[in-house]
């Protein structure tokens, strides 16, 4: 059963992999209703592959224009209209406007904007879409992501949990968890924070899964590109953001408003610096994951584009054997990105809750 | 900017809420009675340990303590025989001089009582000799004195002995 159900999935990868050259862009379908095989097709694949969607799809027929998978309910609020909720099969790809009480909306590049009636769309001088957009609560292909990794995560830890009543030990799939659990706290969490970790370890832990369980979607055929969007990590940063916030001490404000220790000028100097600290740090945070993620599919999609681009007996297994390695690599980058986003929250976590009380204040330090 | 451009304020919200409500539904049934339990199991391992050590050092001094009462049995069992020794030898020569006392005695009182007798003996031998003489003597007297002459003769005799005496 196991074996069968692995095969599967690399039937559905080979399958996926082959079908990236007969799968087709939105745009590029309407030009030559072709395959994806040049340059330019490849990049739109590409582009079109890290953005979030509203169509759940596995692959496209490249002669046909048929694709094949789920649409996704659409929630739009629309301050003039409302809000409406809908399914995404009726913008057939973007081919068709939806009218919702007069109002005329169109999706267009996977995203949803206001038009007239004909559908029209009008760009500024640095080729941005100038329509209105909707507020778009949708439930996308990457919020089917993030909810299935976390029915993942509820079910495999709370298997875990229940593991512990029947026996000290874990069995099965705890055997796994376990030791990165102690791991992400004795690691992660106890040498960053010090004694005070216990009240964190919540966020840390499904933290540091959900994005690792996040990354190694992306990696799957499934084609989730969740970590990889910029509204993802900023809104993870912005949780670790808000928790250093809420936890820092006296201590903290202290070392950013009026540093301890350092001449008056010094003091007036450092503080807009540490200001601008508070907001860099998860900053930094959001842009490293995002950067790492979206850099690692682009290499990857790049890497099998390149293989339909050169069209060649050599390059072809050449390119191949590369996105294996790549792939390889990417595992190893989905869990780093994990490991540091976790850490690097740690970390902050600590410097807020840190105690002081062993060097006094507003004594020059030699 | 494309990537303001890209940001889905319903992606936002959306990651938001699942994360938040992933948290506080694994903080529940996760992550709380795992950590508890990986505690607990550290802290019963710590425990064994513990325990482990105590007894070993709990051991260590009931051998100690074997030792050395093995030493003083030793020493005590030593010091017993010693005296025991010691009593043997006085009882030993106690008893040789008690007997040597006695032996002594027995010997003395076998010497006075022999000397006793001898005397005894003497005596009656003496006596017996005398009541010989004397039956002797008579006999002879009368043979000697059938005549009157004899015994004159015998009386000057004896008169001159007496006088010799």
């Amino acid at each position: 059963m196991q074996i069968t159900s692995r095969l599967s999935i690399f039937a559905l990868l080979f399958l996926t992999m082959s079908l990236v050259s007969s799968a087709k862009d939105d745009k590029t379908s309407d030009q030559d209703g072709g395959q994806v095989d040049t340059e330019e097709e490849v990049e739109a694949y590409i582009d079109h592959h890290l953005d979030d969607s509203h169509y759940f799809n596995l692959f496209s027929d490249g002669k046909t224009g048929e694709h094949f998978g789920i649409p996704l309910p659409v929630i739009i609020y629309d301050f003039d209209n409302g809000l409406h909720a809908f399914s995404a099969s009726k913008f057939h790809h973007g081919e068709d406007l939806v009218e919702i009480n007069g109002q005329h909306y169109k999706l267009y590049h996977t995203k949803i904007y206001k038009t007239d009636a004909e559908g029209s769309i009008t760009y500024d001088e640095e080729g941005f879409v100038e329509n209105e957009k909707p507020i778009d609560f949708s439930i996308t292909k990457n919020v089917i992501g993030m909810i299935l990794a976390s029915v993942l995560l509820f079910w495999m830890f709370t298997s875990l949990a229940k593991s512990y009543r029947k026996n000290q030990i874990p069995k099965g799939i705890g055997r796994f968890l376990e030791p990165l659990v102690i791991y992400v706290r004795d690691e992660i969490a106890k040498p960053n924070i010090g004694p005070k970790y216990k009240k964190y370890m919540s966020f840390l832990l499904t933290v540091f899964f959900f994005i690792w369980i996040l990354n190694l979607m992306g990696m799957t055929p499934l084609g989730f590109n969740v970590t990889g969007n910029i509204a993802v990590t900023f809104g993870l940063a912005l949780i670790t953001f808000i928790i250093v916030q809420f936890s820092g001490n006296k201590d903290y404000w202290k070392h950013i408003f009026w540093m301890p220790g350092v001449p008056i000028p010094m003091k007036i100097v450092l503080m807009p610096i540490e200001i601008l600290g508070m907001f860099t740090k998860p900053f930094a945070l959001m842009i490293r994951l995002f950067a790492n993620m979206t850099a690692g599919h682009v290499v990857i999609m790049s890497l099998l584009g390149l293989i339909v681009v050169m069209q060649n007996w050599i390059a072809g297994p050449a390119f191949f054997g590369f996105t294996i390695m790549i792939s390889v690599i990417e595992l190893l980058v989905a869990f780093l990105q994990a490991y540091i986003f976790t850490l690097l929250s740690a970390l902050y976590i600590g410097m807020a809750v840190e105690d002081h009380s062993d060097h006094s204040e507003d004594v020059p330090v030699v | 900017m494309k990537l303001v451009e890209d940001f889905s304020f319903g992606l936002f919200f959306w990651l938001i809420l699942v994360l938040v409500v992933l948290i506080f539904l694994l903080r529940k049934y996760a992550w709380k009675p795992v950590l508890k339990s990986l505690d607990d199991r550290e802290e019963g391992i710590q425990k064994a340990i513990d325990s482990a050590e105590e007894a070993k050092k709990e051991m260590q001094n009931l051998k100690a303590d074997n030792e050395k009462m093995k030493q003083e049995a030793r020493q005590e069992r030593d010091a017993m025989l010693k005296e025991a020794q010691q009593m043997k030898k006085q009882m030993i020569s106690e008893a040789a001089e008690e007997a040597a006392i006695k032996a002594d005695d027995i010997i003395a009182k076998a010497q006075t009582s022999i000397q006793n007798e001898k005397k005894a003996a003497i005596d009656d031998l003496r006596q017996q000799v005398a009541q010989f003489s004397i039956e002797i003597a008579e006999k002879v007297l009368k043979e000697e004195l059938k005549d009157k002459k004899a015994q004159n003769k015998l009386i000057d005799r004896e008169l001159e002995n007496v006088k010799l005496n």
